[in-house]
């Protein structure tokens, strides 16, 4: 019986950064976690080679079940579910108490399915509490774009779905955009369908690590769209996420503002009010709240509320 | 188990070990360590402990440690004995034989 | 004796007045009788100082069993002179119980190893020891103990005559026919000769060698005619590329460049950080890295450095270059910008082993550092470093100026991975102490930053700047849930490297280590 050690998964917490390693190469998967990131993926899939898929499990189950990662959350990218490797993953993924697995080139409801009833399976053989295990999507084709919504709400364990941009843009016939546009529509509806489906939606990956702009630009880009975060594969990409993906200090004052002002308005019974010259209601109190709870979970929140 | 053939797992890279098994009559171990003042014998001890879960009585194994944490050590001996009986790919015992 | 380190340091070592050390600053204010050189007067005029061979200069300089050579480590792994030198003295003139006091000795000296191995060699000073003379040191197989000195605390021996030298062989980049020698201009460049000058001083003869004959007289020269008894040309004086790197490159690594950015969070946080500051790295990755991110911070608060120290690479030369520091005081160059950036930039100058950080000086110029950024191979729970022994004990690395930048500048930052491998950088007790605790400030580790308790005012500063340090003690007790706790190297009785302090006194002993067993 394997005994977990880590807290129990959350499907809503912070995900701003989701940094892929290797989960064969142990310098690397050690203490991932001091660069911040808020997920490390350890990766079976693509970092692995084919002939080192079985080594891989073993360093992954001893990583998962004698590494300190504290609060940083731990998923693990497993094989796709056209090969052979996929339900050993699954095994070890749960046996080893991982968070969460990330299913590679999701496509339909019935794949989140199938992973789903392997994880259930894991999880009675080894003891686990059904349904700690979370999953989450990567929608790496058009196929998996249309289907997101249907995806999003296969399973109750799932916290979210991702773009994977390296397929994707193989699959559109296009090339990475500097103003995204290559990707404007698959980003946009799977927004749409995990919003809801109530889960969270995360980016894709920025490949070149010595362009600078063109990643900040990226990042940008999709914190203006609404993503609640983007994939990572290099520490020194985090920093400038996690600032981009936090409110603002002029966000912040708003919204404690208006959080003050509508505690104030409703206990003297009034429904629709003006702050700084704009009208407010409920909806504009809930993103006060959101905002707030966002700033505290970035660790940028000094205020009392 | 029973090493029934000659088996690798690991790198020689820095934070790695290489562990070596080979079928024989008696029980050997041989090991290298960069850091082998420090940690010889923590790392006989794990590996010895590995062989012992895993119910391996005899056969040869070789260790060339680059500094490997414990948990690095552990898979890699575990990884070279299912491979060694062609039992690596499926069916593992998490938890049981293979165990933190 | 227990010394200021908590240091045994065996009695029999304590003789003709050799103490133990005391404390950081104990010899303050000491009075030094300065040891002179046996000098040759030349009143004639004269053509030259021309000899054929290394051969012929070294019978002219009359060689003798037991005799003290010394050499400079300026050409680092592309050095041929050293190994030249000893094969003639030893191959050809056979003479025995050599005594080599170098500036350093590495990887470009196997051949001192075999002769140290044979007994020929039996006596090394250094202020670093790699490759294989470390291994041959650490098995016993030196007559006496090998003495380690810091890069001052080695022309303040010389100074003091602890060490006094009988010929000096000085390898040099360019030399005319009188000596005036420099580590520029030839074809086999190193830059700076700051290591050489000491020597050329203080020993008794001085043989400049070089592969690069220039018209006299070769000025602005490092090592001046008046003090050179004769010149050797050769083919080669060394192998330009180990001597010196294309350009020692930013690292990549972003557990490095993590390190290096929360370094320079902290020099901007401390009250040093003005218009004109003196600074100084390391040439390892980490240290190395910490110009790139004090960029940011002197252009955020309109400041430029006054001076850099010490060894030189082309990161600190192009932040010259961009007008963002005054001065270069360079003792030695890292890789090829440095060299050729000493040679074109006016402001950029040569300092002398002894001008840097000479403890015997009146004042060398680590006495006006600000900040130190440097590495460690081991940092204890009391601040003590080691950059000297390896995990198996060995001797493998050099103090270099470690130990004189950290305890005269203003601030010491270490900057370390807590954990190497499965090595505990941060442990319980360093293996050698190589730099005391107290002259070490700030530890920067991936895992985060530890403030010596004794610089409340550091703490202060990081406290206000919300820059986030713990106990050292809790990296130490991270590092070692990490790794496991190391068995302790298991030592024979017999002192095989004495580590002296800057300031003569005994800082440490290495002893010989028992071969090691896996069944106890």
């Amino acid at each position: 019986m394997t005994k977990i050690t880590r807290p129990r998964p959350s499907k809503d917490r912070l995900r701003r950064t989701m940094m892929f390693m290797n989960a064969q190469r142990p310098g690397l998967i050690k203490d991932a976690y001091i660069y911040g990131c808020d997920s490390i993926i350890l990766d079976l899939e693509d970092a692995v080679a084919v002939n080192q898929k079985d080594a891989a499990r073993f360093s992954l189950y001893h990583a998962l079940t004698e590494v300190d990662y504290g609060d940083t959350e731990v998923i693990v990218r497993i094989n796709g579910l056209d090969t052979e490797y996929w339900r050993e993953d699954v095994r070890v993924c749960v046996a080893g108490g991982a968070d969460g697995i990330r299913i590679a080139k999701c496509e339909s409801a019935d794949m989140v399915r199938q992973v789903e009833a392997a994880v259930e399976a894991a999880e009675r053989e080894f003891g686990v509490e059904v349904g700690r295990t979370l999953l989450m999507a990567a929608l790496e084709s058009p196929l998996g774009i249309m289907n997101a919504y249907e995806i999003c709400t296969a399973s109750d364990r799932m916290l979210g779905c991702a773009i994977s941009g390296g397929d994707f843009r193989q699959s559109m016939h296009v090339q990475i955009e500097p103003d995204g546009v290559e990707m404007q529509a698959a980003r946009g509806q799977m927004l749409l369908a995990a919003r809801a489906a109530g889960v969270q939606c995360l980016d894709t990956m920025y490949p070149n690590l010595d362009d600078e702009e063109g990643f900040r630009r990226e990042v940008d880009l999709v914190a203006r769209m609404g993503f609640d975060g983007k994939s990572v594969i290099n520490p020194k990409q985090i920093a400038y996420i996690h600032e981009r993906f936090a409110p603002t200090p002029k966000q912040i004052a708003h919204a404690e503002k208006i959080a003050r002002s509508c505690r104030a308005q409703s206990e003297a019974g009034i429904g629709v009010y003006v702050v700084d010259g704009k009208m407010v209601d409920p909806p504009f109190y809930k993103e006060a709240e959101r905002i707030i709870e966002l700033a505290k979970k970035c660790g940028v929140y000094h205020g009392d509320l | 188990m029973v090493i029934e053939k000659t088996a690798v797992a690991g790198t020689l890279e820095s934070s790695d070990v290489q562990v070596t098994v080979e079928p024989a009559a008696d029980l050997a171990l041989a090991i290298e360590s960069s850091v082998l003042n420090q940690y010889g014998r923590q790392i006989k001890a794990t590996v010895e402990e590995t062989l012992g879960r895993l119910g391996v009585t005899t056969g040869h194994v070789s260790v060339v440690d680059k500094g490997a944490l414990d948990c690095t050590i552990k898979a890699r001996v575990e990884a070279a004995v299912f491979r060694s009986c062609d039992a690596s790919a499926s069916d593992i015992p998490w938890g049981g034989a293979v165990r933190s | 004796m227990i010394n200021a380190v908590g240091r045994d340091i065996p009695d029999y070592l304590l003789t003709d007045g050799r103490e133990v050390y005391q404390g950081r600053f104990a010899k303050d204010g000491r009075v030094i009788k300065r040891d002179s050189p046996a000098c040759v007067v030349r009143e004639k005029p004269t053509a030259d100082k021309l000899v054929g061979t290394i051969r012929e200069a070294c019978e002219k300089c009359g060689v003798h069993d037991g005799m003290t050579i010394s050499f400079h480590s300026e050409f680092r792994n592309g050095d041929y002179t050293a190994s030249q030198v000893v094969k003639v003295l030893v191959e050809e003139l056979g003479v025995r119980d050599l005594r080599v006091a170098a500036t350093s000795l590495g990887d470009a000296h196997d051949l001192l190893a075999d002769y140290i191995e044979q007994g020929i060699i039996t006596h090394i000073e250094s202020s670093g020891v790699r490759g294989r003379i470390g291994e041959a040191i650490s098995h016993g197989k030196l007559k006496e103990p090998a003495i380690i000195r810091s890069h001052g605390g080695r022309p303040r021996a010389m100074m003091a005559g602890e060490v006094h030298v009988d010929v000096a062989f000085l390898a040099a980049a360019t030399s005319d026919k009188a000596g005036n020698a420099s580590g520029t201009g030839g074809k086999s460049n190193c830059g700076s000769l700051g290591f050489a000058i000491p020597d050329s001083q203080y020993a008794d003869k001085v043989v400049v060698i070089t592969d690069c004959l220039v018209d006299f007289p070769n000025v602005p020269a490092s090592i001046k005619c008046e003090d050179v008894d004769y010149v050797v040309v050769v083919d080669q004086i060394g192998d330009p590329r180990r001597i010196a790197s294309k350009e020692a490159r930013f690292t990549q690594d972003p557990r490095e460049l993590m390190m290096a950015e929360r370094a320079a969070d902290i020099i901007a946080a401390l009250p040093y950080f003005t218009d004109g500051f003196s600074f100084q790295t390391g040439a390892g990755g980490p240290s190395l890295a910490v110009n790139r991110f004090l960029e940011s911070h002197m252009r955020e608060k309109g400041i430029k450095m006054g001076f850099a120290l010490g060894g030189v690479t082309g990161a600190i030369c192009n932040l010259m270059d961009k007008g963002l520091v005054g001065k270069i005081l360079d003792t030695q160059d890292f890789d090829l910008t440095a060299i050729k950036h000493l040679e074109e930039n006016p402001n950029h100058v040569e300092m002398s082993q002894s001008e840097y950080a000479n403890p015997g000086s009146k004042g060398a110029y680590v006495n006006y550092l600000d900040y130190m950024v440097l590495s460690a191979l081991e940092i204890d729970t009391k601040f003590n470093v080691n950059v000297i022994t390896g995990s198996d004990g060995v001797v493998r690395g050099a103090p270099g100026g470690h130990p004189d930048t950290a305890a005269s500048s203003k601030c010491c930052i270490i900057v370390t991975p807590l954990v190497r491998g499965r090595m505990a950088t941060v442990c319980k007790d360093v293996t050698t102490v190589t730099t005391p605790g107290e002259c070490v400030d700030v530890l920067v580790t991936d895992y985060g930053t530890a403030v010596n308790p004794a610089r409340q005012d550091i703490i202060d500063c990081l406290d206000a700047a919300g820059i986030p340090h713990v106990s050292i003690e809790s990296l130490q007790e991270r590092a070692y849930a990490i790794v496991g706790e190391p068995d302790p190297l298991e030592w024979e009785d017999r002192v095989v490297a004495v580590v002296e302090a800057r300031d003569g006194t005994i800082l440490d002993v290495i002893r010989q280590i028992k071969p090691y067993s896996l069944d106890k």
